[in-house]
């Protein structure tokens, strides 16, 4: 059912064809964004944080001009039915994708922190688990976006309980070590937020799955999921 | 298309004021509408879209019985009003008419001045007494049309003389004056304005508290911003029909979905 080509007016097809590439372009950014934000975290590299920042400026600037786009279609076109939904759909998925982008520019930031003020003595293999998972997760939602595919949004929302739990339980292994050596405090927080901007990952890329059923299947998943 | 279809979407109504059961209209030897079943809800406002030569106004047009007027028109199936047959054989087609008034594309007022327009309907259905009945109920009409303010001090000058919005207007009244239960309305917006488009329209949002509104119209998004429910024909059947938000988001008909999304043709 889902298809952007079609329409009468060829221009039209054309609009909805560049907020849709622009979504996958910043998408692909943004996975880029989370991969060198790690590294930057595990390896305190000041360089990789500085690019994670930079590449933070042109997510930003595709969110912008995406959100335009999709404003200018609604304005010209009035889309309907399932041009109207890929419009909705695009312009929350952007700036869910733009959130991740600033998590992802935290974790390079924490990470040059942690250089600075010495390594956590815990928690870093938890990160690195989590992030493998919400990157997957990331990838995951671009593809399924860029197939139409609700099916596979859907898997990939039940990663997020995976993420949900792993997170949970590194939180509780972090607080325990904390209360055991309070000396440590300061560095293993910086690498609680570290979970905490990963998990908050997951939860956008759940958002934007829902906006893949949302896209394809007209249904609102929002707050409904099980 | 076989002529075997299932309308898709939510045809029957709680509260249905108009049914039309199996519905079918030709003329002559062409079938212009095939075998359509609709329930029209107690003042609802339901919009009728579809490209041109796909029954719309055909179908809209059979709610009052204005096809009687072409010789070679037939109609099959039932429709009721307020479960009464309409094509019954005790029905007066002039009564019906003044029961289910009509609203045309092109105003249309009487050569007569604005206050015969409206008071025509209710003498020669002898709804008022004397004068001054008559009176309040040309002033009500007007009210009701939105028009009053602006014609009151000019009661007795011609219909034609106002403006393209207010004889639409003053059509409006004119089919309001005889107390009508459903207003059909055949694209009452095409030869106007956006201004006297808006007017006719939030015209409409307030007399649907009152009346049962079909409107018939070319703009979808006329459709989807006056309407509770949304019917969709192509090449004379009835596609899809259910509230407007559905068909505007999520049709489920691939054909409704083409043509609200303009990939018709």
């Amino acid at each position: 059912m889902m298809k952007l080509d079609g329409h009468i007016s060829q221009r039209f097809n054309q609009d909805l064809e560049d907020i849709r590439s622009r979504l996958l372009e910043m998408g692909g950014l943004v996975e880029q964004q989370l991969v060198k934000a790690m590294s930057a975290f595990e390896s305190g590299d000041s360089e990789l944080g500085l690019a994670v920042a930079k590449d933070d400026v042109e997510v930003n600037r595709l969110e912008v001009e995406t959100e335009d786009l999709c404003t200018k279609i609604l304005v010209k076109r009035q889309p309907a039915a399932s041009d109207l939904r890929m419009v909705l759909a695009v312009s929350r998925i952007v700036r869910d994708l733009e959130r991740m982008g600033d998590e992802a520019a935290k974790i390079a930031d924490l990470g040059v922190r942690l250089a600075e003020e010495g390594s956590s003595p815990i928690g870093y293999v938890e990160c690195r688990n989590i992030a493998i998972r919400v990157r997957e997760m990331i990838n995951a939602s671009l593809d399924a976006f860029a197939r139409y595919d609700a099916e596979k949004a859907r898997e990939t929302m039940r990663v997020d309980e995976k993420v949900d739990d792993e997170y949970a339980s590194a939180l509780r292994s972090l607080v325990t070590y904390m209360m055991e050596d309070p000396r440590s405090i300061k560095r293993v927080m910086n690498v609680m937020w570290t979970l905490r901007s990963l998990e908050r990952i997951g939860d956008h890329a759940t958002n934007v799955c829902e906006q893949i059923i949302y896209l394809v299947e007209g249904e609102d998943m929002r707050h409904s999921f099980k | 298309m076989s002529d075997n279809y299932v309308t898709v979407g939510a045809p029957t109504s709680a509260d249905p004021k108009i049914t039309a059961d199996g519905v079918s209209v030709f003329y002559g030897d062409k079938q212009a509408i095939f075998d359509v079943s609709l329930d029209i809800g107690k003042n609802e406002v339901i919009a009728f879209i579809g490209p041109s030569g796909c029954g719309k106004s055909t179908f809209l047009r059979t709610i009052n019985r204005m096809n009687d007027t072409i010789d070679t028109c037939r109609v099959s199936g039932k429709m009721l009003l307020e479960g009464q047959d309409i094509y019954g054989a005790k029905v007066d087609p002039v009564e019906l008419r003044a029961r289910v008034g009509m609203v045309f594309q092109k105003p249309n007022p009487f050569p007569k001045s604005i206050y015969e327009n409206v008071a025509y309907g209710p003498k020669i259905h002898g709804l008022a007494r004397n004068r001054i009945e008559l009176d309040e109920m040309v002033e009500s009409s007007l009210q009701k049309a939105g028009l009053w303010n602006e014609v009151k001090d000019r009661l007795h000058t011609p219909g034609i003389g106002l403006s393209g919005g207010q004889q639409q207007r003053l059509c409006i009244a004119r089919t309001i004056a005889v107390n009508p239960e459903v207003i059909l309305m055949d694209e009452p917006c095409s030869a106007l304005d956006p201004i006297a488009t808006a007017r006719i329209e939030e015209l409409i949002a307030e007399l649907s508290s009152n009346y049962t509104i079909v409107v018939v119209t070319h703009s979808m998004q006329q459709a989807a911003r006056i309407s509770n429910r949304t019917a969709y024909f192509h090449l004379g059947k009835l596609i899809e029909v259910d509230d407007t938000n559905t068909v505007f988001t999520s049709p489920g008909h691939k054909l409704t979905e083409d043509y609200i999304t303009g990939r018709f043709g």
